[in-house]
């Protein structure tokens, strides 16, 4: 990593005349100004609108407490899911919120495994909405086990008749799975958050937030020889999350693929899952940091080519998942598997839920279609509409699964349909609360942006910077 | 804290600060050539090769982070294989209770190397780092403090070996220190 040979063969592109890059901090800032800028969000007064999304946040989020006082009081039966389709909302928007975490680890590991530099200025928003989204999913499966208070019986001890967890059923890994993404992901956070809380702790004027922003600080003092551990950790953790963020959503796959019901019964599920997650997360990302971006004055630090990458992700995992959605159909035919070809039928022509279908197809597969025209990248409003187009066809795609599959499954005496109950529809919205909530929450008291690593990309951050501008002045008299 | 009236006795060490990365590169160079062994340079970010121009070398966290993830990938699979297939072998969706059930404890045993190596890299950074440490001499100094603004600030302590309260200070200047701050324990 601190090489001093790569630094002279890797660093400033922009410095080499023909193919300079856009630089990632526009208008020259200095280190002072992004402190301030950022440690400002914290320091000062929130804008109005601030407080017009949080308390509607605040009121659907008691909804939420309330179906779920209303739901462990009366019972599980509340929720519209019974025979056949046992699996419904609760478990569609599990997927749901899950997937949509992935983005956040997907820019802080594999982008930082890449050396894509960019991703400074929105990882942290990114990964403090995994975190968020991954306790939205979580609610759901704690619950959906029926008997709240039993939820214990998850954890690997053994149970009152000695009898252990069954290590080989597809839930458990999920178990293992969910809990590990958030535990690695909350380590991967509070890591990277350590040197932006001493800065606001160096800052903070008052005394209680001097106290907890030192507190949680750890007494973090910057110097050389603790950052070459510190980065070594943040490798590590990157090295290690990136195979967790596509075990997580291969092992939620998993809960489908390995039954028998047909439209689940796929081998392709898991990188499909894994591609649509991806893509829903930057989707969500998207939609949280372009009113941020705007609303905080970070024009400076997430800039259009930031908004440009992203879409291209977006544009790239979309197209994936579309792949996906026609290869399904392509195996269904040419498997000859008679199930299998029904499910489909059903899924795209003859059954009930065909509209969702064609919902998730346009949203998921065609809107953003349109990100291969640059004007498209470039106008915030086209790209903060498809991106909710994504929002919402990415929760189609779970429920086009989900109850899709078993509302039709091997017998036709068996058939059902299944529609949401009061409960699950208020519970829904109540995790979006939830979620805007304690998004609100963590602009208003931690650094949206991760100030020392925006600081890292900076041209003149490298030591060897003025080599390389000397280089410079002197190709230029040479030229003339 | 920065006045001359710290006694020799209680002088923890020099706060310098530099004007930006390179000057501070260059200087960590002569710091290292100049055989000083108790300092350090605090930066707002880490600095690229700074590494190099102190003479450390490769941090060693990964060791540690090894130690976790073996120990997480051998405690899952213990785990798994004597409560499934010794203690209490339980038959279901017909898979076997033998060494062939192993590629079902597949997933729980990576979740678990994973999530000991994610202890073991937090743990093992805060031990190497011998943080939390909330008091600490250094946050005497308002000059200091500027580290996790924008400030490019090497740090000597006065138990140094080579450290020689007159010799050091003007050692620093040369090297290009800016300002210079005395810090008492």
């Amino acid at each position: 990593m601190a090489d001093t040979n790569t630094a002279k063969t890797s660093m400033h592109p922009t410095e080499v005349e023909g193919i300079a890059r856009e630089p990632l901090v526009l208008n020259n800032r200095s280190l002072g100004w992004i402190t301030d800028r950022i440690c400002g969000i914290v320091e000062n007064r929130q804008p109005f609108i601030w407080w017009v999304l949080f308390v509607p946040s605040v009121a659907l989020f008691s909804c939420l407490l309330f179906t779920l006082v209303y739901l462990v009081s009366t019972g599980v039966g509340v929720w519209g899911n019974n025979q056949p389709v046992a699996w419904g909302w609760a478990i569609v928007n599990f997927v749901f919120w899950i997937g949509i975490g992935h983005a956040g680890t997907l820019i802080s590991a594999i982008l930082f495994l890449t050396r894509q530099k960019w991703r400074t200025s929105v990882n942290r928003a990114s990964e403090a909405m995994t975190l968020i989204a991954v306790m939205c999913a979580g609610i759901y499966p704690g619950f959906h086990v029926g008997r709240f208070w039993m939820v214990w019986f998850l954890a690997p001890i053994p149970n009152a008749n000695g009898i252990w967890q069954n290590f080989k059923s597809p839930l458990l890994w999920d178990v293992f799975a969910v809990s590990t993404y958030f535990t690695v992901s909350v380590i991967f956070w509070y890591i990277g958050l350590i040197p932006d809380l001493a800065t606001l702790r160096d800052r903070a004027k008052k005394k209680v937030p001097k106290f907890l922003y030192g507190f949680f600080a750890l007494g973090w003092r910057g110097g050389n020889r603790h950052w070459r551990h510190y980065e070594m950790a943040y490798l590590l953790l990157a090295a290690l999350s990136t195979p967790l963020v596509l075990s997580v959503h291969s092992v939620v796959s998993f809960d489908f693929a390995t039954s028998v019901v047909p439209g689940w019964h796929t081998t392709i599920f898991p990188p499909y899952f894994v591609a649509g997650a991806v893509f829903g997360g930057f989707a969500m990302v998207l939609t949280l940091m372009l009113p941020v971006r705007k609303l905080y004055g970070l024009e400076d630090m997430i800039t259009h080519k930031h908004v440009d990458n992203m879409t291209k992700i977006i544009l790239l995992t979309g197209t994936i998942v579309g792949y996906a959605y026609i290869m399904e159909l392509f195996i269904s035919y040419y498997g000859a598997n008679k199930y299998e070809t029904d499910a489909f039928h059903i899924r795209i022509l003859s059954g009930p839920y065909t509209w969702a279908y064609y919902c998730m197809f346009f949203c998921n597969v065609i809107a953003p279609q349109i990100f291969w025209m640059k004007w498209a990248r470039h106008n915030l409003w086209v790209v903060f509409i498809v991106v909710n187009f994504v929002n919402i066809g990415m929760w189609f795609e779970r429920f086009v699964i989900i109850p899709t599959s078993i509302a039709r499954d091997f017998l036709p005496g068996q058939w059902g349909y299944y529609s949401p109950s009061w409960v699950e529809k208020l519970m829904f919205l109540g995790t979006f609360g939830m979620f805007m909530m304690l998004f609100l929450l963590f602009i208003r008291f931690l650094p949206v942006i991760a100030a020392s690593e925006v600081k890292g990309v900076l041209p003149e951050s490298d030591p060897h910077y003025p080599e390389w501008k000397k280089l410079r002045e002197k190709r230029r008299q040479s030229e003339r | 804290m920065s006045d001359s009236s710290v006694s020799s006795k209680n002088l923890f060490g020099y706060v310098a600060e530099f004007a930006n990365a390179t000057d501070l590169y260059h200087a960590a160079e002569k710091m290292r050539d100049g055989g000083f062994r108790r300092w350090d340079v605090h930066t707002p970010y880490p600095v690229h090769g700074m590494d190099h121009a102190m003479g450390l070398g490769k941090s060693w966290l990964s060791a540690i982070v090894l130690g976790g993830g073996v120990t997480g990938f051998s405690i899952a699979l213990f785990m798994q294989f004597f409560t499934q297939v010794a203690l209490y072998p339980t038959i279901v969706q017909d898979k076997p209770t033998n060494l062939f059930t192993v590629p079902a404890f597949f997933p729980v045993t990576f979740e678990l190397t994973i999530l000991l190596s994610g202890f073991a890299t937090v743990f093992g950074l805060l031990g190497i780092m011998m943080l939390p440490r909330w008091n600490h001499p250094l946050f005497n100094s308002k000059l200091f403090s500027k580290f996790s603004d924008d400030g490019f600030i090497m740090v000597i302590e006065a138990r140094d070996p080579k450290f020689k309260r007159e010799r050091t200070r003007e050692f620093l200047e040369e090297i290009g220190a800016e300002k210079i701050e005395e810090v008492a324990y």
